[in-house]
């Protein structure tokens, strides 16, 4: 881009070109291309939701089954279908990837930048997501959806016992997905310690930005172990190893340390970013700094940490020896404090500051009430005689509905009316969002409460039906009153959406009266390339701390020129040191190009020819996935030079 | 907190100079290195657990393996790493036909580990992977580190075209450092699979 | 606190459970018949009591907090944080890790002179064998009131869990591996229980039956099982052992003292005093194990009883062997 006049040309003039810089390619070419993060975040919060509403209608239909003894709604083939396609889905395909997506859109803004550190490989990460999950629901089109249930547990999931491609659907599913995991964390990570704003030390990040990172360090060790255990699941099933039979001297349970090595961080995966997003809403609608700044950041963080330590509490019953056990058990207990001082510190951010009743903050609150709740079930759970009886009881299903549909659920439902105004430009209706959360909040206890009960009077998880006269028959019609309750207070949030799109309120630049720098850009949606001037951070809540927002000038050097708007002119994004919060390089923000979806087009088909056994279509997946990297580095060379 | 606390420092921040840091490129490969790194850990915890489980080790009778030649190759392999330090500092300093000459060095030491692995050691292997869980894992671990064996070497082919083309120089040479990172974690590794796969069978 | 007091600290949260108790046929954990059930129901129950208090206090603190409006406090930030956050969870959690050590320690200890059983999963039933006594059954395990059990568990193909709510938590019966539960059955009386871990099409019908016997009762099964099996005692019955032989079932199922030793399916020697029919799938009645032996499909859909083609006669006087086997 070059300015021919010999003026500078006035700030309208660069406004302009920059605009002009910065849009795609309408249609196709723009949707298959684009690199804006903006563009994948929304994508990625899009395809979450509609799995979100896929697998709560998968949910009704288990209700619907479970509500009267001996029920004939579907038989046992589907029903088992139906559970491990809702679980599977709900976890990989709409609770990982949605908050990924508020990641994706939030973090280059909040951070005060205009790209991810790799938007193309931001691209890729939603491609592959959105390839697994046709692969996995593909399974639906040849009527052979897997059964095994979302941990997929040895033997049942083997060839011997599950013959079919069911489960390959699952395994090579799940092991695809998570390259998509994967890599948006190494983008998160580098993202978050390469491309903050000049003066926004890691100890003045916004808290949703901790959150981000401490799930993203979390994926990075957590998910190689899920990989392994799947790979070796499938190299057992489609290559005849040995590593989970017995006969071979292999061993079921090295599956399930696998699995929940990956799994038990996995919940906090997404607790982490949820709790991030209540961190972020409270002091907005408390009007008040967040206390314990360096408290929160540091319980998300040891969260994190000590995830890693309790996956042997998934394994209780297996009859693993006793001093593993209650060491496992107390690392379990262990992790309640890091969450009771993240929790005090919201309630002292509560108590001394004056709450304003918008939508997101009773949100929040129902957070706060539903997670206390799951986290002292899941103390419990941690206890192990109390385990003994419980574990494999409705009684974990009403633990994990507590804290995965209560303590994650609730704060995308929050962060949805607070951020959305954001994203689209216009407001969501208040008074039918408070509707929606009280339906939702009702409903939502009805619906799980019961089950702690249930699981205590004996009625074990994952059973199609039950006989008559075990006192289960009064419950479980409450707990299928309260999911239709719960699903249709998510329907009002669902019309309030598309009500608002049509004719919401515009929402201006900063609707709440925010302090984080997303509220800083004079419209919403956002400029295509986020800031024109980069800003200042100059605290914690950049927006309250001064009139104005501070913007840098464009420097000379190298590393400041793009700070300015001749940056934004030219594609550019400064860098900084890592932990220092200077700016030390520029980066080229890539154009849009068709090469991510290449290449994970690629690797779907390899995926593909394993799944159907197919050598040749295995060995075409991989051509085309060498062509997509090919052209990829050569482009990632010419930036570098 | 008061609004002009940062105020001083922000400003200073945008006027110092750079301080050499890491790119992001090189940053990207350090968090993938971390997380393939943990993909080998698995691996080789599954090694010992399957261990741990058996009454005898190796399975069936199958005999530890057999460790003079593999020593020497892994000798080889790890001394890879030597060539590529050189032809890194080389190129620091500008010195192309440094990178030159230590690349190739490295892709012929890379190569030969490989081509043993491929075309002497697993042949001469008495048992196949169905055969029971030791020979499974033998061969997942393996396999996989000689993946990325072949994934550095290629990756290393393409840097030595561009050194070719005369794409390196003093300042702009990401690429190679990344690169060579990836070569290094490659051979770290091994000593690890090494370790516990030929070293550990032969412990009583 | 008492222990009273202690539960009418959770009768807010646990209303429910009292409720629901009131139906007497659930298998309710928290109404135990043995000491290792009583001991775990004794933890649940302080744990109840606890988290209704910690949830009472906590979420009294979030809902004052947002609707007294902005006023000063005495209570400063770093106090929530250090003693809401910090102190009391160190202090509750370390009262119950000690709590957790004490009751595993009893649970765990095995006891003097047991009755031991081995038990075996099978997709979708149970296979049981009194090793000592020599004596094998399916499905329904008879033991002493008031005696000590011990069952090593073990499983054929995929992973089980043995479940008894009102005697013992929860084992896994993993293949390759053999595990151990203990528990007593205090008084006499049928205690339901079921397969814990999804194991397949049927995992829901895979449940079983302990049933404790006065220590006399118990002893008259076990020698009457340890009996030479006599000869048919009617015409009827004598042709359906024939067809027993003859047709399949004798190549999966065994029947003591007879060629039919078949290991696929259950254990048959006692079949005519089970009250249950394919894993409590149903009662065992006449209309019942005739429709059984047809179509066990329409009864279980997927379990592995392959569906049996029979002249009605022939049916009838299989069913006249099967309700006399002893
Ligand atoms: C978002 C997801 C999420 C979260 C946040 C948690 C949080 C916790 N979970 Fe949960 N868990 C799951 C998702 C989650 N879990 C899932 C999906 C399963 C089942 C998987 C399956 O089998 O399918 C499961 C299963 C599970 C088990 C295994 C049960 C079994 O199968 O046998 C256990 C056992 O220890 C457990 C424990 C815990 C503990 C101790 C916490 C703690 O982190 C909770 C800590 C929080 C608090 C305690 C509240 C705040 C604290 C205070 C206010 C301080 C004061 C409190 C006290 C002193 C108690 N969980
Ligand atoms: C984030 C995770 C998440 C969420 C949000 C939910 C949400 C719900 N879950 Fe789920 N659940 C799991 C994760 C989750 N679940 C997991 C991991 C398992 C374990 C699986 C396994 O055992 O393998 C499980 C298992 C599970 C079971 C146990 C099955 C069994 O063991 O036999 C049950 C039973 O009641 C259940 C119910 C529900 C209900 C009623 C909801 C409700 O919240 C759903 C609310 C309903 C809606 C949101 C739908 C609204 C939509 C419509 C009315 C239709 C409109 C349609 C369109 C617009 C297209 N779930
Ligand atoms: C292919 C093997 C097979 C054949 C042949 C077979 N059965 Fe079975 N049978 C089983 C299995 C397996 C079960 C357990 C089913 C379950 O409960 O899941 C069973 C269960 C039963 C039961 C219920 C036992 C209990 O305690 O609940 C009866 C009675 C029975 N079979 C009778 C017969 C008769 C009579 C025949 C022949 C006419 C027959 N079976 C043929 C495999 C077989
Ligand atoms: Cu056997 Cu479930
Ligand atoms: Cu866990």
């Amino acid at each position: 881009m070059t300015v021919t006049e010999e003026r500078p040309p006035t700030p309208e003039e660069e406004h302009e070109a920059i605009e002009i810089l910065w849009e795609e390619a309408p249609g196709a070419p723009g949707f298959f291309a684009s690199v804006d993060h903006k563009r994948i975040g929304m994508r990625y919060i899009y395809t979450a939701f509609i799995f979100f509403f896929i697998a709560g209608l998968q949910a009704l239909l288990l209700r619907a089954q479970l509500t009267s003894p001996d029920s004939q709604v579907m038989g046992p083939q589907t029903y088992n279908q139906m559970f491990t396609m809702h679980g599977t889905t709900m976890i990989f395909l709409f609770n990982t990837p949605v908050l990924a997506g508020f990641g994706n859109y939030l973090l280059p803004l909040q951070l005060g930048t205009r790209d991810m550190a790799f938007p193309r490989l931001n691209a890729f990460s939603y491609w592959i997501f959105i390839l697994a999950a046709i692969f996995m629901y593909s399974s639906y089109l040849v009527g052979r959806p897997p059964t095994g249930g979302w941990f997929a547990y040895v033997p049942n999931a083997n060839k011997t016992y599950s013959p079919g491609i069911n489960m390959d659907f699952w395994g090579l599913g799940v092991t695809f997905v998570g390259i998509s995991t994967t890599v948006g964390a190494v983008n998160f990570i580098v993202t978050i310690f390469k491309m903050r704003a000049p003066g926004m030390t890691l100890n003045r990040m916004p808290m949703f930005v901790w959150s981000i990172l401490a799930m993203a360090v979390m994926i990075i060790f957590a998910v190689p172990a899920l990989t392994v255990g799947t790979v070796l699941l499938e190299a057992d099933r489609l290559f005849g190893t040995q590593f989970y039979e017995v006969a071979g001297g292999g061993s079921p349970l090295l599956y399930q340390h696998l699995f929940w090595f990956w799994g038990h961080p996995e919940v906090y995966i997404l607790f982490v970013p949820a709790a991030g997003m209540v961190a972020t809403i409270i002091p907005v609608f408390a009007r008040r700094r967040l206390a314990g700044y360096k408290w929160v950041a540091a319980s998300l963080v040891g969260i994190a940490f000590i995830s890693f330590g309790v996956w042997v509490h998934h394994m209780f019953a297996t009859g693993l020896p006793a001093l593993a056990m209650s060491m496992f058990s107390a690392a379990s207990l262990i992790i309640a404090v890091p969450s009771g001082v993240l929790f005090f510190c919201l309630i002292a951010t509560i108590w001394r500051g004056e709450v304003e009743w918008t939508t997101p903050f009773l949100f929040a609150l129902g957070w706060f009430l539903i997670f206390l709740l799951g986290g002292v079930t899941g103390v419990m759970l941690g206890v192990l005689p109390f385990n003994w009886q419980a574990t494999d009881s409705y009684f974990i299903v009403a633990h994990f509905h507590y804290v995965l549909n209560g303590a994650v659920v609730f704060p995308i439902f929050g962060a949805l009316y607070y951020w959305l105004p954001k994203m689209t430009g216009r407001m969501l209706d208040e008074k039918l969002g408070k509707i929606s959360f009280w339906i939702m909040f009702v409903g939502f206890n009805l619906a799980f409460f019961p089950m702690h009960v249930l699981g205590f009077l004996g009625m074990p998880r994952r059973i199609y039906t039950y006989s008559e006269g075990l006192g289960w028959e009064t419950l479980n019609v409450v707990v299928t009153f309260g999911s239709a309750l719960f699903g249709f207070g998510t329907l009002l949030t669902l019309i309030n959406f598309f009500v608002s799109k049509a004719r919401g309120k515009p929402a201006g630049g900063n609707p709440w009266n925010a302090d984080g720098l997303e509220w800083s850009t004079p419209t919403s949606p956002p400029p295509e390339c986020n800031f024109e001037s980069i800003p200042v951070a100059a605290g914690r809540h950049p927006l309250w701390d001064s009139e104005k927002l501070e913007e840098a000038e464009s420097g000379t050097d190298d590393a400041t020129k793009s700070m300015g708007p001749s940056g934004a002119l030219n594609r550019q994004t400064p860098i900084l040191g890592g932990m220092q919060s200077d700016p030390e390089e520029t980066m080229e923000i890539p154009e849009p190009t068709y090469l991510p979806f290449v290449l994970a087009l690629g690797i779907a088909v390899l995926f593909v020819g394993l799944l159907i056994e197919a050598a040749l279509v295995g060995v075409l997946g991989l051509v085309v996935a060498a062509i997509g990297i090919t052209g990829w580095l050569w482009r990632t060379e010419a930036d570098l030079q | 907190m008061t609004t002009t606390e940062a105020g001083p420092d922000a400003a200073a921040a945008i006027t110092q100079e750079p301080h050499g840091g890491r790119g992001t490129a090189w940053w990207g490969m350090v968090v993938l290195i971390m997380t393939e790194a943990t993909i080998f850990a698995s691996l080789l915890a599954s090694y010992f657990f399957l261990q741990a489980a058996a009454k005898e080790w190796p399975l069936d009778g199958i005999e530890a393996p057999e460790l003079s030649k593999i020593s020497l190759m892994t000798l080889v392999l790890l001394g890879s790493s030597a060539p590529m330090f050189w032809a890194e500092h080389g190129i620091r300093k500008g010195q192309v036909w440094r990178l030159k000459a230590g690349l190739i060095m490295v892709i012929l030491m890379g190569s030969s580990f490989f081509a043993f692995l491929s075309l002497y050691e697993y042949p001469e292997l008495t048992f196949g992977m169905k055969d029971n869980a030791y020979a499974s894992i033998f061969y997942m671990t393996t396999s996989l580190h000689g993946a990325h064996v072949v994934i550095g070497l290629l990756m290393l082919g393409v840097v030595l075209i561009k050194t070719f083309q005369g794409k390196f120089t003093a300042e702009r040479h990401v690429t190679v450092e990344v690169v060579g990172l990836y070569w290094h974690f490659v051979d770290a590794v091994w000593i690890f699979v090494f370790s516990s796969l030929y070293l550990s069978a032969h412990l009583k | 606190m008492t222990r009273a007091r202690r539960r009418a600290l959770s009768l807010p949260a646990l209303g429910l459970v009292l409720l629901a108790a009131c139906s007497r046929q659930s298998p309710n954990a928290l109404d135990p018949e043995g000491p290792a059930a009583k001991s775990v129901a004794s933890v649940a129950w302080l744990m109840f009591g606890l988290a209704t208090a910690v949830y009472v206090v906590v979420a009294g603190f979030i809902i004052i907090g947002a609707l007294r409006g902005k006023k000063e406090s005495r209570i400063s930030d770093g106090a929530f944080i250090w003693i809401g956050g910090l102190l009391v969870p160190c202090v509750i959690l370390g009262g119950l890790a000690v709590v957790t050590v004490k009751t595993t320690d009893t649970l765990r200890k095995p006891d003097a002179n047991p009755l031991r059983i081995e038990a075996t999963g099978y997709q979708f039933w149970w296979a049981v064998e009194y090793k000592d006594e020599k004596v094998t059954t399916a499905n329904e395990i008879r033991v002493p009131a008031g005696r000590p059990v011990e069952i090593g568990l073990h499983s054929k193909d995929v992973i089980h869990s043995f479940w008894v709510p009102q005697l013992a938590g929860k084992v896994d019966m993993v293949p390759g591996q053999r595990n151990v539960i203990r528990f007593t059955a205090e008084k006499p009386g049928e205690y339901r229980g079921q397969c814990a871990e999804f194991c397949g099409l049927q995992h829901a019908k895979m449940a079983l039956l302990v049933i404790a016997e006065e220590a006399g009762e118990y002893q008259r099964w076990v020698t009457r099982q340890q009996r030479p099996r006599g000869g048919p005692s009617s015409e009827r019955e004598a042709a359906g052992e024939q067809v027993f032989m003859r047709s399949s079932c004798a190549g999966c199922h065994t029947v003591r003292d007879t060629e039919a030793q078949g290991t696929l399916g259950p254990d048959l020697s006692d079949f005519g005093g089970r009250k249950s029919l394919g894993a409590l799938a149903t009662e065992n009645n006449r209309a019942n194990l005739a429709g059984w032996i047809e179509n066990s499909q329409s009864i279980k859909p997927g379990n592995l009883m392959p569906p049996v083609q029979l002249e009605p006669d022939e049916l009838l006087n299989l069913l006249e062997y099967l309700e006399n086997l002893r």
